[in-house]
């Protein structure tokens, strides 16, 4: 991440020189932190809301149910997961699935944090974490609905016939994602 | 329809569903909810950093230049250069990427070739940094390891395929 973040910032300097933007930089810094803060409200209230059905989700015992649905997947992927780990994974995939993007992330981060305690590495990103960020980095996604309406909105004849060409994508990038973060976590060498 | 009610109708199954296996349903969700508190309480300060420099990024202009250098070399794999911009905002900006995107399909039709790579490019890719930062922040993770490399493959892997499949089927 340090390594990231300086390059996007070198890169920011240098083009603002490139171009004569370099009166907007400061400023849009400063917006760029501001954001985030607003965001972090607005997310606030959803994550805490999602929170609250995957506590309801695992004491009623439907996401244990939900997980040994998804086992035979996501015991291959996530080999070192417990239960927990198991059963916010497995509701992070099924509401990305269904588009609910706003019910994956909140599961989704909670998959993360149990994963990245389980590997007791701290700081540095574990393989496991690095899988569930990667496969959620690239898009689960079914009926992806906002496009479809933008499409709708602008006279696509049959909006949702673009769903194969979304489908054969996202399956490739998936692919590709787990691919790469099993092989890079084998290259690495460093644990779970 | 029914896909405007999917969220309501799960929140209402879950918690007649807990009702009916005895769970404090109300608790439970005001719990989870106190859990989310904390998770928040690690993901803006992770945000902070990441998105001022997504900021200084998008305002110096460099997303531009990096539009027009690559624009050549998308050409040459078969990617319609009009869909390059959308391409260099996606992982950055989900609000940026869908009016880049929406642009795209305006100008050049929906059902144009390049109005229909745009949307597929849109529904099958997702925005790689600000997902990244989500959840380092809320796992403590500063040291993300491969992982922006292997999602950034993905993305790319997206975008080819994407140009590939609406040219080919």
């Amino acid at each position: 991440m340090s390594f990231a973040w300086v390059i996007m910032v070198a890169a920011a300097v240098l083009a603002a020189l490139y171009t004569g933007n370099t009166g907007s930089l400061a400023q849009a810094a400063a917006d760029g932190a501001g954001s985030a803060v607003s965001l972090g409200i607005s997310l606030c209230g959803m994550i805490c809301l999602w929170c609250g059905v995957m506590e309801v989700m695992k004491r009623a015992g439907l996401s244990g149910k939900l997980s040994r649905l998804l086992r035979p997947v996501l015991s291959l992927l996530f080999p070192s997961a417990d239960g927990e780990a198991m059963d916010a994974v497995a509701a992070n995939m099924s509401a990305n699935l269904l588009g609910l993007g706003n019910a994956a992330t909140p599961m989704g981060l909670i998959a993360a944090k149990r994963l990245q305690k389980l590997s007791g590495r701290g700081a540095a990103a574990s393989d496991m974490f690095a899988l569930l960020v990667v496969i959620n980095t690239a898009s689960l996604q079914l009926i992806p609905v906002t496009i479809a309406a933008v499409r709708a909105a602008n006279g696509a004849a049959a909006p949702f016939d673009i769903l194969p060409h979304v489908w054969v994508t996202s399956a490739a990038s998936m692919a590709v994602a787990v691919f790469c973060a099993k092989l890079f976590a084998r290259l690495g060498g460093t644990g779970r | 329809m029914m896909i405007a009610l999917t969220v309501p109708l799960i929140l209402l199954s879950v918690a007649a569903y807990g009702l009916y296996k005895r769970v404090d349903v109300f608790g439970a969700l005001a719990e989870g909810a106190k859990k989310g508190l904390s998770v928040i309480y690690g993901i803006v300060p992770a945000l902070i950093v990441l998105l001022t420099a997504i900021s200084m990024l998008r305002a110096s202009g460099a997303m531009d230049i990096a539009t027009e250098a690559l624009r050549p070399l998308c050409a040459r794999i078969g990617i319609p250069p009009e869909c390059v911009p959308l391409m260099i905002v996606r992982p950055f900006s989900g609000s940026g990427a869908l009016a880049v995107g929406a642009d795209i399909i305006i100008r050049h039709g929906a059902d144009s070739v390049v109005g229909r790579t745009a949307a597929v490019m849109l529904g099958s890719t997702e925005t790689t940094f600000y997902v990244l930062g989500l959840y380092c922040g809320a796992a403590g993770v500063s040291k993300s390891r491969y992982v922006l490399p292997a999602a950034l493959l993905a993305d790319i892997t997206g975008f080819v395929t994407a140009a590939l499949v609406v040219g080919k089927l």
